[in-house]
């Protein structure tokens, strides 16, 4: 290894160690936008490095030089755009997005270089059809859960007739298009095989997930792309897209696992599909029993004079886009001097701790935002609970066995001293049974759309307590 | 089994296990923004697609190399770039004025 080469392996490491420190202050708010500048420096000092190798092996035509500016400026300002213009409502889709590009840019790494056979070792040959495998499943995989979070493919599950047969044989030609590209390294039709079968593959295994079950999607998407990326380490001999591969794959992982069990349900049946639409199951329990409706003026001044107020958001306040309508009751009712936190469970909202993103772009400092495990303690002198937009995972017959979600992590709200639930109708969550917390005695129903009910309860508390 | 992906082996199952250990520490309050940050992390693959533009030659060569490097840029600037506009929304205090009691802590 030559004195330059050495320079160069140490600098990679030293990005790969900026990533590890980047992701470890993610583990606080307040350090969290440092962590992710370091990790931006890190990659700047990768790519710099490279740029240099390059041009110190000058083995890059003038050509590749021009092909690398042109796909840099192209993507940097698409990939700048996106960033400064999505809503965060949206965020979701551009995750999913990039989950895409990731995923493609690995895989495409994968068939360059399979289609050099000179250079193809059967170390090359098996990493490489991994890499394209897994990537080219993120690829359409992902654009398919973007085009349902964006609602240009509807959001239920989509089985066609046959479906299941063509994913099995999808299947079946990927997995053979990849060993016999493994025998035969410079084969072109088993490149070909394989990359079509995982493209189509991708697309035939998120068709038929359910909406519902999108924030497991994208996870496990995110850890596809992660694998795929360090299989492409592996294709090119490259440590550090090992270590950055493994660190997303190890991340994507471990919110699939999170977001799988605050579901109450296993990866391989989210996979399998056909459930998360909530109108394929038949509602089962009492039905009709007695609930309490209330006016917002009632909701108003039980709010106004209360000592302690948790909002318990859901997505359909995420859906009805009511952050701003919450953060500003909460903020009118603070001026009261009613201490007010925000109880979010796991799966409110469409990824992993969307809710808190939307909360914190409506100004609501994040020490108000509670996690489940920390918010449930705190509901037993609770005076009001207020439930916006949540269903299953308010629902007390989570704790006892025989139905759908027993076993569920559900929000204690029923709790609460007093509950007060913000909903457009009596309508069933996913889980498709009657929420046992809208029958209970301490239970008010105010019925009304998210947004135009928190609209009224705010000017309720400014005009009748104010 | 060459030595060289013995130690990528190695290498690999190692960052797994680091991945897990760091990452298990990052609240739920902050899983939007830390996939997004793994998003960007993984942008790390147009480290990839500059090696190969250098070997590439010929149309198809280049257009891999072309869509490679577009879509891995894409992934790197969009994926920072949205991770700290998202950051910088979570704020002990928001910046708007208050006249409550004006006090930076938060009592609880």
């Amino acid at each position: 290894m030559s004195t330059f080469d050495a320079i160069v392996r140490l600098i990679y490491v030293a990005a790969a160690a900026g990533f590890v420190i980047g992701l470890h202050l993610m583990n606080s708010p307040a350090t969290a936008a440092r962590g992710n500048r370091l990790s931006a420096a890190a990659m700047a000092l990768a790519i710099l490095t490279t740029a240099v190798v390059l041009g110190h092996d000058r083995a890059i035509t003038l050509t590749g030089i021009l092909v690398l500016i042109a796909g840099a400026a192209a993507g940097g300002a698409a990939g700048l755009y996106a960033a400064r213009r999505v809503a965060m409502t949206a965020m979701p889709q551009l995750v999913s997005l990039f989950n895409a590009v990731g995923g493609g840019a690995a895989a495409l790494l994968a068939v360059h270089d399979l289609t050099a056979p000179a250079t193809a070792s059967t170390r090359v040959a098996v990493t490489g059809t991994l890499d394209i495998l897994i990537g080219a499943i993120t690829f359409t995989g992902s654009l398919i859960a973007a085009g349902k979070l964006q609602g240009w493919i509807p959001g239920q599950p989509i089985t066609p007739p046959g479906g299941r047969a063509l994913t099995m044989l999808l299947a079946a030609g990927g997995l053979g298009g990849g060993v016999w590209l493994c025998a035969q390294p410079g084969n072109r039709i088993a490149l070909i095989l394989l990359t079509i079968a995982s493209l189509g593959f991708g697309i035939t295994m998120v068709l038929p997930i359910g909406g519902a079950d999108m924030p497991v999607v994208i996870s496990l998407l995110n850890a596809f792309t992660g694998t795929a990326v360090a299989m492409a380490g592996f294709v090119l001999g490259n440590p550090v897209l090992i270590i950055a591969g493994a660190l997303v794959g190890a991340s994507g992982g471990i919110l699939t696992k999170l977001m799988a069990d605050a579901m109450n349900r296993s990866i391989g049946s989210i996979i399998i599909g056909g459930f998360g639409t909530g109108d394929t199951t038949t509602p089962i329990g009492a039905g009709g029993a007695a609930v309490r409706e209330v006016s917002a003026d009632d909701v108003a001044i039980q709010l106004a004079y209360a000592g302690k107020v948790v909002i318990v958001p859901g997505y359909g306040l995420a859906a009805a886009q009511a952050q701003h309508e919450v953060a500003e009751l909460a903020d009118v009712l603070e001026r009261r001097g009613v201490e007010v936190t925000y109880a979010i469970h796991p799966v409110a909202g469409r990824m992993p701790g969307h809710m808190n993103v939307l909360l914190a772009e409506a100004n609501v400092p994040y020490p108000q935002l509670k996690e489940m495990d920390e918010a449930n303690p705190d509901f037993a002198r609770t005076d009001v609970a207020l439930v916006i937009g949540a269903n299953d995972v308010t629902n007390p017959a989570a704790r006892r066995p025989g139905n759908p979600i027993s076993g569920m992590p559900i929000l204690d709200v029923d709790q609460a001293r007093a509950v007060i639930v913000i909903k457009r109708s009596m309508g069933h969550g996913y889980a498709g049974i009657d929420n046992e917390l809208y029958t209970n005695e301490r239970t008010g129903m105010l019925f009304a759309d998210a947004k135009k009910g928190l609209a009224a309860l705010t000017a309720g508390v400014k005009t009748l307590v104010g | 089994m060459s030595t060289d992906l013995v130690v990528d082996l190695t290498i690999f199952v190692l960052s797994l296990l680091v991945g897990f250990e760091v990452i298990s520490k990052v609240p739920a309050t902050l899983h939007t923004p830390l996939m997004s940050g793994a998003n960007s992390i993984h942008g790390i693959v147009v480290v990839g697609a500059m090696l190969i533009a250098a070997s590439a030659r010929g149309f198809t060569g280049y257009l891999l190399a072309f869509v490679a490097m577009a879509f891995a840029t894409a992934n790197v600037v969009g994926g920072y770039a949205v991770t700290d506009r998202m950051l910088r929304m979570f704020r002990r205090r928001p910046a708007i004025a208050r006249d409550a009691d004006g006090t930076d802590e938060v009592t609880r």
